[in-house]
């Protein structure tokens, strides 16, 4: 879906052979673990891999590519937040109802995926000024993944605040305990399901960008928004 | 030292007076280096103004610190031991008090005139210690107890060359007595700092120490143990402890000046005249600023060392150097 | 513009660190041979030390550290869930917050994520007034460092001085942005105002007082024995160690690691049209963390310089939507902040708000290291790695 980000405006960049030789040399050591890839050419390289890949992957990006800097360890939840935009809160749909957005289908963004949860490693290489991110899927039925700890000893905290933040289960990690929350906290905040409690009581004065100025005459019941295509001149 | 009035006083009057004589000797010096250094020139050096408000340029603000510690309330933390915690400052004050006793300010203006002198106030200066100590077992806090053992250690390791780089001034003047060291001085138409300015540096960086002034503040070390022994103290027992300290480095700094600067004495000027009791302790008190100065300046400029570093420079580098300063001045002291 | 205005003093101090290592070993030796408790000391959230509400909780053994652990989230904003519920415009006003004394540093690579997924570049100028503006953030940022260092070992004299003369290069960001702290300056596509009149010939002798500020530092500070003696062979980090646990800015400089993301990465920022030096030092300890720092303030300083001298004409917003809407896509823009390496991943399903914003922060990773650092040091090296490390507690929670 996003392949056509790329800037076709620019015939300089159009290939990238230094990400694709980074990327087949992903795809001819993980073999089997290797799914998918993805390159914008000058700008970003994003490998997925298999959930049993994933250590593998970073290993040979670590030893092999000389990836040796831990840039950060994370996760995604593609869920479609079923709180609609989350920009609306219940005292604003008494006034003008709810907007009525479906909540759409799950779609995944770069490099592809197939489950809600995917964890995402990004390393980086100080000597030859690549990254790569590398993705996994976790699949629904069984939120876990290996730790990466024996590789990048750096991980300790990032995959502790994976585990509080979205409750994927880091398998070999020594000592999960919570990073920023509370003792006693309850439920996985980064989760799309979890509401952000201060947006549904409180109505978001930040709206006002996209509604009609006041002397528009529009009624409070019918927003007129501002035209999308209209651009302000520098 | 009230024989200069010429008149009979009872004991009991005489003992009231020579009371009030010496609170002012502790808390006027004390009040005088406070505002000028603490916080005229410590805000001069680090380019501000400090108090401004109160009074010309700020001068009434040490009655306006006084009042605030009189206020606040009295804390005693829980678990803390009431009545060491309760009694450490006074420990702390009682060793400042006793410290002025052997000043001269005069030919007869002493309050004792012993003949141990220097060896007494080296020895009550000590009585601190135990203050300090009490302070941090008595808080019942980590940060009091790390406080108060590292300024035992360190008292006790500077106590050493303290002692030491007087000695050189002892045998200068063959006398233990502070008052004969000054006549000594006079006598000898020099100030014992340029003979033995080996002995006034020890003697600097010593007192520096005993004061837990920076470099040398680990007790008090504020950016590790919050402040040490006086993490948990608040109100007017804080205020004594910043009186003992500030009145502490005051006497210390007269010390320095009776034993190194001649003391009362004006060069070229009779010492035994009789106007010398009443300019001699303005003299003093002129010198003692001079020297306070310089420890001041310590204190501000320089960040502190680390425990390991300041046992070191006392075992290692201080007190061999006085042994040294010792053993030079005594050769001469026989070979001249 | 030449560099060569310091002559680097790189005595390497080995038998410092050799006996600090050897008096170590004698104190755990004694300390087993006398059976001696350990005492564990809680170190914050409220502490000098932490300048923020970092906790430490350290097992002593007497006077020297057996284990260090950071405990955080006193500060945790939940920034990341944050940005879900708002704009693009609008999440500038909250990644402000995160390094909270060089700000302005913080909305420029978010920027740069959101134009790369609207494919659209800032014009020159604005590029450059960013650029100039981003090194003046750090110059406001490291200032500080550079006279807190010295107050946590003691010496309290040099903060006023990074006070007194940080303000002069606030005045200078409030003059343009309006916000001493919160410039929130950045658009999508450029920035919101040009430069204020006579703004240009102020900003440079501002830059002349910085460099005085730097000279008194390294007269007032880096020359004083006694601050030798505390950082030097304290807390070294081996480059490979540091490489593994994230570290990144003068941190990993420090440890001879000539990386620098302003020459090495995103080029659309002015840096690479500059004549500038990365600074390293190959010790790794404590001083030089605080030597590399120092001469990089002093850098950043002739580089606002040749910016301002270079500045070129023309617009300062590229043509861009009244209403943001983001394409669809994800990117990953990382520069190098005050505090090291900051990056935005920015996911965008093509609405007002972005899906998702992994926000990768400096100081979460290096004080990751603190627990590893922390072992075995005194109890007064505490507050020279920390300070040292340089963390602000925002960069950490988030």
């Amino acid at each position: 879906m996003s392949a056509d980000t790329a800037e076709e405006t620019q015939e300089a960049v159009e290939t990238d052979p230094v990400r694709e030789a980074i990327a087949k040399a992903f795809a001819d050591h993980l073999g089997e673990g290797f799914i998918e890839s993805e390159i914008i050419p000058g700008r970003d390289l994003w490998i997925r891999v298999d959930r049993s890949a994933w250590v593998e992957a970073a290993r040979f990006a670590a030893d092999r590519l000389g990836m040796t800097w831990l840039d950060f360890i994370s996760a995604i939840d593609w869920l479609p937040s079923p709180f609609g935009r989350d920009m609306e809160a219940e005292q604003d749909w008494v006034v003008h109802g709810r907007d009525e957005k479906p909540v759409g289908e799950q779609e995944t963004g770069t490099a592809g995926g197939d489950s809600r949860f995917q964890m995402m490693l990004r390393v980086y290489s100080i000597g030859e000024h690549q990254g790569v991110t590398i993705k996994a899927d976790v699949p629904d039925d069984d939120l876990s993944i290996p730790s990466l700890l024996e590789i990048f000893v750096g991980a300790n905290w990032h995959e502790r605040e994976v585990w509080e933040m979205f409750g994927i289960d880091i398998v070999g990690h020594p000592d999960l305990r919570a990073l920023y929350l509370p003792s006693g906290f309850e439920g996985n905040p980064m989760r799309k399901d979890y509401p952000l409690v201060a947006r549904r009581v409180k109505p978001w004065p930040g709206i006002v960008d996209v509604e009609g100025m006041p002397d528009d005459g529009a009624d409070d019941a019918e927003k007129t928004p501002v035209a999308e295509s209209e651009a302000i001149e520098s | 030292m009230l024989t200069p009035l010429a008149i009979e006083l009872a004991y009991w009057q005489e003992t009231i007076i020579k009371g009030v004589i010496g609170l002012v000797a502790v808390l006027l010096p004390t009040g005088a280096l406070v505002y000028l250094f603490l916080f005229k020139m410590m805000s001069f050096m680090q380019s501000r103004l400090g108090p401004m408000e109160t009074g010309p340029y700020g001068q009434l603000q040490l009655l306006a610190e006084f009042g605030k510690f009189l206020q606040k309330e009295d804390i005693f933390p829980a678990k803390a031991d009431r009545f060491v915690f309760a009694a450490a400052p006074f420990v702390v004050l009682v060793s400042t008090f006793m410290l002025v006793l052997v000043l001269p300010g005069g030919p007869d203006a002493t309050f004792i005139d012993i003949n141990t002198g220097i060896y007494f106030a080296l020895a009550v200066s000590s009585v601190s210690v135990i203050g300090i100590l009490m302070a941090g077992w008595g808080s019942a806090s980590k940060y009091s107890l790390l406080g108060g053992l590292r300024a035992a250690g360190q008292l006790i390791a500077y106590e050493l060359p303290l002692v030491l780089s007087v000695v050189g001034v002892v045998i200068m003047a063959e006398s233990l007595n502070l008052s004969d060291i000054v006549h000594k001085q006079n006598e000898f138409g020099m100030w014992f700092i340029l003979p033995q300015f080996i002995g006034f540096f020890l003697f600097l960086v010593s007192v520096q120490a005993e004061l837990t002034q920076p470099p040398f503040d680990m007790p008090q070390a504020e950016s590790e143990l919050v402040t040490g022994f006086l993490t948990e103290y608040s109100g007017i027992r804080f205020l004594l402890f910043f009186i003992a300290e500030f009145a502490t480095a005051a006497i210390f700094s007269a010390i320095g000046a009776t034993l190194f600067l001649g003391g009362w004495t004006i060069p070229f000027v009779d010492a035994n005249a009789e106007f010398m009791n009443y300019i001699g302790p303005l003299v003093l008190a002129a010198k003692m600023i001079l020297i306070a100065f310089l420890i001041f300046w310590f204190r501000i400029t320089y960040p502190r060392f680390r425990e390991d570093q300041l046992q070191r420079l006392a075992w290692k580098f201080m007190i061999p150097l006085a042994l040294a300063n010792i053993v030079i001045t005594a050769i001469l002291k026989v070979a001249l | 513009m030449t560099t060569d205005h310091i002559t680097a003093e790189l005595d390497i101090n080995d038998n410092e660190q050799l006996r600090y290592i050897a008096a170590q070993a004698v104190d755990a030796r004694v300390n087993v041979e006398l059976e001696t408790e350990g005492m564990t000391l809680n170190i914050g959230p409220q502490h000098p030390a932490t300048h923020g509400t970092l906790r430490i909780v350290a097992k002593l053994d007497g006077e020297q550290v057996i284990k260090a652990e950071p405990i955080m989230g006193y500060m945790h904003r939940g920034y990341e869930k944050l940005t879900e519920v708002r704009t693009y415009p609008q999440v500038t006003t909250l990644v402000n917050r995160i390094d909270w004394v060089g700000s302005f540093a913080n909305e420029v690579p978010f920027i740069l994520a959101a134009e790369d997924l609207m494919e659209v570049e800032a014009p020159p100028r604005a590029q450059w007034i960013r650029t100039a503006l981003f090194e003046m953030g750090r110059i406001a940022n490291i200032m500080l460092f550079l006279g807190d260092m010295a107050v946590q070992l003691g010496g309290v004299t040099a903060v006023f001085y990074a006070f007194r003369d940080r303000e002069f290069v606030l005045n200078q960001i409030e003059s343009v942005t309006g916000g001493r702290f919160h410039p929130n300056f950045n658009r999508i596509g450029g920035i919101k105002d040009d430069l204020p009149a006579g703004w240009i010939a102020e900003t440079k002798s501002v830059m002349q007082k910085v460099r005085d500020f730097c000279d008194e530092m390294e007269d007032l500070v880096v020359g004083n024995e006694i601050f030798q003696l505390r950082c030097r062979g304290v807390g070294v980090i081996p480059a490979e160690v540091g490489k593994a646990y994230g570290l990144s800015g003068a941190n990993l400089r420090a440890s001879g690691v000539d990386w620098d993301l302003r020459r090495d990465g995103d080029s659309r920022l002015a840096w690479k049209d500059l004549d500038w030096k990365v600074w390293t030092h190959p010790d790794g300890d404590s001083f030089a963390r605080y030597w590399v720092r120092l001469q990089e303030t002093r850098e950043a300083t002739y580089m606002v310089e040749q910016i301002l001298d270079g500045l070129p004409t023309g617009p300062i917003m590229a043509k861009v939507p009244r209403i943001i809407k983001v394409p669809a896509g994800e990117s990953y823009v990382q520069t190098e902040n005050p505090l090291g390496v900051m990056g935005y991943y920015v996911i965008s399903k093509g609405e007002l708000t972005p899906f998702r914003v992994k926000i990768r922060t400096a100081s979460f990773s290096n004080m990751s290291i603190a627990p590893w650092l922390l072992e075995g040091v005194y109890v007064p090296d505490i507050a020279t790695i920390l300070a040292s490390l340089y963390f602000i507690l925002g960069d950490i929670d988030r």
